[in-house]
């Protein structure tokens, strides 16, 4: 505790360290001074431009702004003399002479219009002086209306200091100086991304959501935590008459209240009429593979209205009639990463004890497997072993093979205000990206050459003598081995390979090796691929190299991808674990858990996602249960995928929509959204959050909880949860790194991070301070050599296709283009492509062109875009009319066994049609 | 067959727009390349982002967006950042195309000064005969030359005691292609000024023969204060930046814009070596690493002069190794503020910070920064030659020093008068001025510019100094003194200076925002609602973050105060 003293505030004393304003000291007595620019929310700066928050300080000559001055000692303040009080509403006067009339103004009860009740302003006697239209509704989440603008400059601290998107600026100058958008651009057409945090921010309603309402017409709110990536932002859903009309950032320890355009405009999808309400059932008759002419919007051209009990009893039985028929192994399970823990693990356990075999797994095979197989391989711990915040404590910063404004835009923000801060980014990516303005160094290497080039900063760092040798002699084994096999990889000798330049390769390897706190983070970039898992080898030799890691600012953090891909792996809804990463095949810990389930268990791994189509394939698989997944769009060589669902004599589906894979299914069941349902959630940063259910299920669709024990009492077993909080009760008995952690801490603090000992460990944020979950305690140096992408471009197929997410749509897009906004401001699949390379083809913005694999087509039109690299294209893959994943290769990474969507040869041509 | 798949679910396709290229404008290829060209090899720090506007203008004549969009990503700054700058300051001018933008820019000068010469008569003829098309007619904020007005600028020339028969022949000229030269200066040479014992206080100073600590016990006791407007003792600024470690920096306000004022030109302008010997020894006192100097846009002649003087110190080993860095303002009034003329040398909107902290302590970029005005440096030397005993000589009515007065408006010969502190307007009129215009009555006098107020003849007795006017309500700043006589409208004159400052209010507080523009409409009214005015002067003075809002009540206040008969 430093010194405190003590000053007079009101004509009271108050101590204080001088760490704080007069304006929170004030707060804390209980006395709010009027404020208009100034808000206590996190990340914010005081700027003390409005003057509504004026003191009077005893021998001074002016007033002075409470939200920026501190006390000091034996200061005498007033924040209601006369002096005070005059210039505070005087303030507010000035204000309101150019504001609309309160009631036509865009929020009457806007914080602005409280202050001006607070001081009792009502009316001004000056006249109005501005003019024009201000207005400006270009935009489809949000309005404009400069009428009510107080020139505050909350929005622009919102959008270049708290969300680094430097969008809004203050253009011009006195009483001319307006808010603007890039060049004073509309706001649709500007750079916005659409975060809202300027909305948030905004006092007067001046920046508006157009799905605005008025506080006094909101019926409750409700917190929870955000559906889409993995950063889990806690927010809190403004509802009225049973439908969510808003969404606000809420302080959780992974966004300090801020959202971004999916958490912020993207839950209207749970409202959208082509939502399943009723259990479905395959019309007889209709084949699997009449697709084309199936309507989400109306299914019931091929599926009929079935009653729940008629659609379980069907599912199950059908489910049933495979294994008599195939044994265990006949069935398979798709869980989900979209859906909570409660739900991932009784997923699990249904397949595993109700099917009998351990063909379940989701997702995270397409995402970060390779990361997780080389995390467990070397440090013995899949998870990150420090959350992205710590970003803030780092003064080097690598971000590889991923682009978080995209994919994770909140955690985004923390590395560019890390950058403001003057910490050095290095960006490594074919791609450039948002990221590379804000980035010391961004090194845009080929494609698919990340080993080489991980390789020769390692060399450099071990050539130069930059590697911390105490600590790869106290934490590390098989240092020799890697040193010998890097002696080879010289930036020079890389160079071709990788296309960076040798004095780039240097400059970045002593910035990190020499870095006081240097910290790494991965996405897809680098585990889609088959030498994925190599690749994050060599990020984790490169942190244990340096030391970069088990300590404040370091670390290791592959960023996942789905908002609880963490918490769905580590309750096993993986073919090789069981959960907390036990091994199914050790018999000590199947013995455990056969006790404990009271059931044998299959006592052989099962089969992954992509080598489960290939087992339909081969007629070993006849029956599926998928969950909230859907591999008709997000496997590689869909076509293949879709092919082996069409093949299923029982596909049981559950889901929000009529998805590409539910067209597919014997028996659809309408399940429950995010927001309609209680559980937990694990994001990135192995924070266990709290979801709670905001609104009512529509018509007849059931919770997913409710679902999976209806099948699973089918099947046999003999469930009997009432509420998820049992389900989690249960979780903490078999996993150890989650046994602090209760559901009603969890009700009662929104998130606790793991691993968490006993209920009153706040939870380990950093991993190995002292050592590594292995064997010997040591991390393990494992070397990488160089293995060529599956498919290299030829003659005939001479581009390279990489794929990836857009801001506004997640994954396959069954959420995101259902939900207004987004589909607003992304509505059309493009290919990606350099100007230049479009000049080469004779293509105009807008053309289609024709692009083919070995795999399959689609048409699509150009976008151009100078962050791809000649030589390659970029597609994402939430589009159904041109799904990226028809072209994807499916050759597996061996260990991880993810398939490699990031790299497969094209040709491209301009479409005769266009 | 499985390359098909189910209707897709996004129905906004047929209602909105596809996008074809990244998000937000684009600059074009061409732009790029040009742009690129332009500035290869130069370096692309932030805080450069003004001078390379300049260069960009000089370059085209007006910032196209494209060329903006361009320089944005070259320079890796977003596009607000660098519009918003662009469209701050008074000389930028923004267009879409080319097809909009004019091929030359009148400014007429309408500061008092000049409008005290006719200058609105000659705005409106001006405007009649050219505005529109290839010619857009505007006014412009002070120039600097208040002695000669009224003043037009035509692009980067400065025409003094215009009228449109010489505006004429310019325009001519300059449509034609024809600009003439930046003209040489007669000024004391870099030889003149070394015979003179020129640069022997810095020399000494490198060679350790004079101490720090005594040339700064020196400035102390000739009572040496800071001649930007303020008057912070010298000796006390130099100590206080002294206080924080450095590594530390200079910034030099060679931006003087107050109405009436053009001393720091002259000193530049007459004796280039002096000003820089006198900066040099500052920089010296204060370890500066680099040092900034801030010339407003408006002198490209003295630009030109200082270029060639730098140069000719560097070459002759002066430095010390300091790098100094000439920085040309963009056209704000508001950067004489020490602290927002910090921000635009940052390359950012010249908003004065909020204080504490003080600049001396946290200043440019972040590190304690001696900031010192022209004059203030330029008597450096001269103290350290002379000795505090001389400087303390120049008296006046029992004040001490030396001040410089710019003398503009009703008198016989307005200029600049280097004179003794404490001096009378009313001896200043007459000993130096020459005495009242022909056909003209002393009727009052603004002490200090368009901010320190304004008193009537009768108080033409009080001696100007700094402390002196306070009590009155006014203050001698920059020592501008501008004199008014019986032929003018008092409330138009104070309509001009509020108008001047609506128009430089950089418009970060609200009270000085909304402020000057609610009392220029509440002064346009026949009837002044007197208790309004007071009441909204009271709360600019009181809760303005800097002394541009803080004072542009003054001359308001004064005119309700020393002469209520204007207002009956």
């Amino acid at each position: 505790m430093s010194d405190t003293f003590s000053f007079t505030l009101n004509g009271q004393q108050i101590e204080t360290d001088g760490s704080r304003s007069i304006w929170e000291l004030a707060k804390e007595q209980g006395t709010t001074i009027p404020h208009l620019c100034y808000t206590d929310r996190p990340g914010f700066r005081a700027d003390g431009n409005c003057r509504a928050c004026m003191v009077e300080i005893e021998g001074e000559r002016v007033l002075a702004p409470s939200c920026m001055r501190k006390p000091s000692e034996g200061m005498v303040v007033t924040s209601k003399s006369d002096r005070a009080e005059k210039a505070q509403k005087m303030v507010m006067e000035m204000l309101i002479s150019d504001q609309p009339e309160r009631q036509e103004s865009p929020d009457p009860e806007s914080h602005f219009w409280q202050m001006a009740d607070q001081v009792g302003v009502a009316q001004s006697r000056f006249d109005r002086g501005r003019d024009g239209d201000l207005g400006d509704i270009t935009h489809p989440a949000m309005n404009v209306d400069l009428n009510a603008c107080i020139n505050c400059d909350l929005c622009i601290r919102a959008c270049r200091e708290v969300q680094a998107n430097d969008v809004i600026g203050m253009a011009a100058r006195g009483f001319e100086s307006k808010i603007v958008f890039d060049f004073d651009d509309p706001m649709g057409d500007s750079t916005c991304v659409a975060c809202g945090e300027c909305v948030q921010a905004c006092p007067t309603g001046a920046l508006q959501e157009k799905s605005w309402l008025a506080p006094s017409k909101i019926d409750r709110q409700v917190n929870s935590v955000c559906p889409f990536c993995g950063v889990g932002c806690q927010l809190t859903y403004n509802v009225a008459d049973d439908k969510i009309i808003s969404v606000e950032g809420r302080n959780g320890p992974a966004n300090e209240e801020r959202l971004c355009v999916k958490g912020r405009f993207g839950f209207d999808y749970i409202h959208n009429p082509e939502r399943l309400t009723k259990p479905l059932i395959r019309k007889e008759g209709v084949s699997k593979s009449d697709i084309a002419t199936l309507d989400p919007a109306n299914p019931y051209t091929h599926f009929r209205e079935a009653s729940w009990e008629e659609a379980l009893d069907l599912a199950a039985s059908g489910l049933m009639k495979v294994k008599a028929e195939k044994g265990p192994s006949g069935l398979a399970g798709f869980g989900s990463a979209k859906g909570s823990n409660e739900e991932a693990y009784l997923f699990q356990k249904l397949v595993r004890t109700g099917f009998g075999t351990n063909n379940v797994d989701h997702c995270t095979r397409l995402c970060h497997a390779s990361s997780v197989a080389a995390l467990l391989e070397t440090v013995g711990s899949g998870a990150v072993s420090a959350p992205f915040n710590e970003a803030e404590n780092s003064d080097v910063i690598i971000i590889i093979g991923a682009n978080p404004t995209i994919n994770h835009p909140v955690a985004a923000t923390f590395f560019k205000n890390a950058a403001k801060k003057g910490a050095k980014l290095i960006i490594i990516d074919p791609r450039k990206q948002a990221l590379s303005r804000h980035a010391a160094y961004h090194l845009q290497e080929k494609p698919g050459t990340d080993v080489a080039l991980l390789n020769a900063i390692m060399q450099v760092i071990v050539e130069e003598d930059l590697v911390n040798q105490s600590y790869i002699e106290h934490s590390t084994e098989d240092y020799t081995q890697l040193k010998a096999h890097l002696a080879a990889y010289t930036p020079e000798a890389m160079a071709d390979k990788t296309g960076i330049a040798p004095d780039d390769v240097r400059a970045v390897a002593r910035l990190f090796a020499t870095a006081k706190a240097g910290i790494i983070f991965w996405g897809m970039g680098i585990s889609q691929h088959v030498h994925g898992t190599d690749n994050s080898r060599c990020l984790i030799s490169l942190a244990l190299l340096t030391g970069q890691i088990g300590r404040p600012g370091t670390g290791l953090h592959p960023l996942r991808g789905q908002n609880n891909v963490q918490g769905a792996s580590d309750v096993a809804l993986i073919p090789m674990f069981l959960p907390d990463y036990q091994s199914v095949e050790d018999p000590v810990i199947r013995g455990k858990f056969e006790d404990f389930w009271q059931t044998k268990l299959d006592p052989v791994a099962g089969l992954t996602v992509v080598e489960i189509t290939a087992a339909i394939h081969a007629k070993q698989i006849r029956g599926m249960y998928i969950m909230g997944e859907n591999p008709a769009m997000s496997d590689p060589n869909v076509t293949h995928a879709r092919e082996a669902l069409c093949m299923l004599d029982m596909l049981v589906v559950q889901d929000l929509f009529l998805t590409e894979t539910a067209a597919y299914a014997d028996v659809i069941l309408p399940a429950s959204a995010w927001p309609e349902k209680n559980g937990t959630v694990t994001n990135t940063n192995r924070q266990v959050q709290m979801g709670r259910a905001a609104v009512a299920l529509p018509g007849d669709a059931r919770q997913d909880l409710w679902i999976i024990q209806e099948i699973a009492n089918r099947l046999g077993l003999d469930w009997n949860y009432e509420h998820p909080s049992q389900v989690f009760a249960e979780m903490t008995q078999v996993m150890d790194t989650i046994k602090g952690i209760s559901w009603d801490r969890l009700e009662a603090e929104s998130s606790v991070t793991y691993p968490c000992e006993h209920a009153d460990d706040p939870g380990q944020s950093l991993l190995f301070t002292d050592a590594f979950p292995t064997a010997t305690g040591r991390g393990k140096f494992v070397a990488a050599d160089l293995i060529a992408p599956d498919e290299v471009t030829d003659r005939d197929y001479p581009i390279i296709l990489t794929t990836g997410r857009l801001l506004e749509h997640w994954h396959t897009g069954s959420m995101t283009r259902r939900a207004s906004v987004l589909d607003a401001v992304e509505p059309e699949p493009t290919v990606q492509m350099s100007p230049a390379m479009m000049e080469n083809m004779n293509l105009q913005s807008g053309d289609f062109v024709d692009v083919k694999s070995r795999r399959g087509q689609l048409r699509i039109r150009a976008r151009s875009d100078s962050a791809v690299q000649q030589g390659m294209i970029f597609i994402p893959f939430c589009y159904a009319e041109a799904a990226a994943n028809l072209l994807t290769n499916d050759a597996l990474d061996p260990i991880g066994k993810i398939a490699e969507v990031k790299f497969c040869a094209v040709q491209l041509e301009k479409s005769p049609t266009s | 067959m499985f390359d098909q798949t189910t209707v897709a679910p996004g129905k906004a396709k047929k209602n909105r727009k596809s996008r074809y290229k990244p998000r937000g404008r684009q600059p074009s290829n061409r732009a790029i390349e040009e742009v690129k060209q332009i500035f290869a090899g130069k370096a692309l720090h932030k805080d450069l982002l003004i001078e390379h506007l300049h260069r960009l203008q000089d370059e085209f004549g007006f910032l196209g967006k494209d060329h903006l969009a361009a320089l944005a990503d070259l320079m890796r700054l977003s596009l607000s950042e660098v519009y918003e700058v662009a469209t701050f300051y008074h000389n930028f001018r923004v267009f879409d195309s080319a097809e909009e933008a004019p091929r030359l820019t009148v400014k007429i000068c309408d500061s008092l000064s000049c409008s005290l010469n006719g200058s609105a008569a000659l705005a409106q003829e001006l405007a009649q005969t050219y505005d529109g098309g290839a010619i857009k007619v505007t006014h412009g904020a002070c120039m600097g030359r208040c002695d000669r007005g009224p003043i037009v600028r035509v692009e980067n020339q400065y025409i003094a005691h215009a009228d449109p028969s010489t505006i004429q022949a310019t325009i001519d000229k300059a449509l034609a292609g024809e600009v003439p030269a930046v003209g040489e200066l007669d000024h004391v040479s870099y030889a003149d000024y070394c015979a003179q014992g020129g640069f022997n206080k810095l020399k000494e100073l490198y060679a350790g023969k004079l101490a720090t600590d005594n040339v700064i016990t020196s400035i102390e006791e000739s009572e040496h204060r800071g001649l930007g407007g303020a008057g912070f003792p010298h000796a006390m600024k130099l100590n206080s930046v002294l206080s924080i470690p450095g590594p530390r920096l200079m910034a030099v306000n060679a931006d003087e814009s107050e109405p009436g004022t053009f001393k720091d030109r002259y000193y530049m302008n007459s004796n280039p070596y002096q000003f820089l010997e006198g900066l040099l020894i500052a920089a010296e006192l204060v370890d500066a690493q680099t040092v900034y100097i801030f010339l407003r846009d408006e002198y490209p002649d003295t630009a030109h002069l200082l270029k060639t003087a730098l140069s000719t110190i560097e070459i002759a080993n002066l430095t010390n190794g300091r790098k100094i860095e000439l920085r040309r303002g963009a056209g704000a009034y508001i950067c004489g503020e020490e602290s927002a003329m910090l921000e635009s040398i940052e390359g950012k909107r010249a908003l004065p910070r909020q204080k504490p902290p003080f600049p001396a302590h946290v200043g440019l970029f972040g590190r304690p920064t001696l900031i010192n005005n022209v004059e203030t440096l330029y008597w450096l030397p001269e103290i350290l030659t002379k000795g505090a005993d001389w400087y303390k000589q120049g008296t006046d009515n029992g004040r001490q020093g030396f001040r410089t007065f710019s003398l503009s408006g009703h008198v016989k010969t307005p200029g600049v008068y280097k004179v003794p502190a404490g001096i009378t307007a009313q001896e200043l009129i007459d000993d130096y001025g020459g005495g009242m215009k022909e056909g003209h009555t002393f009727r009052a006098y603004l002490p200090g510019g368009a901010s320190g107020g304004m008193l009537p003849a009768s108080m033409a007795d009080i001696p100007l100094d700094f402390g002196t006017l306070e009590k009155y309500g006014c203050f001698i700043g920059s020592a501008a003194v501008i004199v008014l006589s019986d032929q003018d409208d008092l409330k138009e004159a104070c309509r001009n200076v509020m108008r001047f400052f609506e128009d430089e209010s950089c418009g970060q507080c609200t009270p000085c925002r909304v402020g000057t523009t609610k009392a220029l409409a509440l002064m346009a009214r026949e009837k002044w609602d007197q208790p309004l005015l007071l009441e909204l002067s009271d709360v600019m003075r009181d809760a303005s973050i800097c002394g541009l809002g803080q004072a542009a009540p003054n001359a308001l206040l004064c005119l309700m105060k020393y002469f209520p008969e204007e207002l009956v």
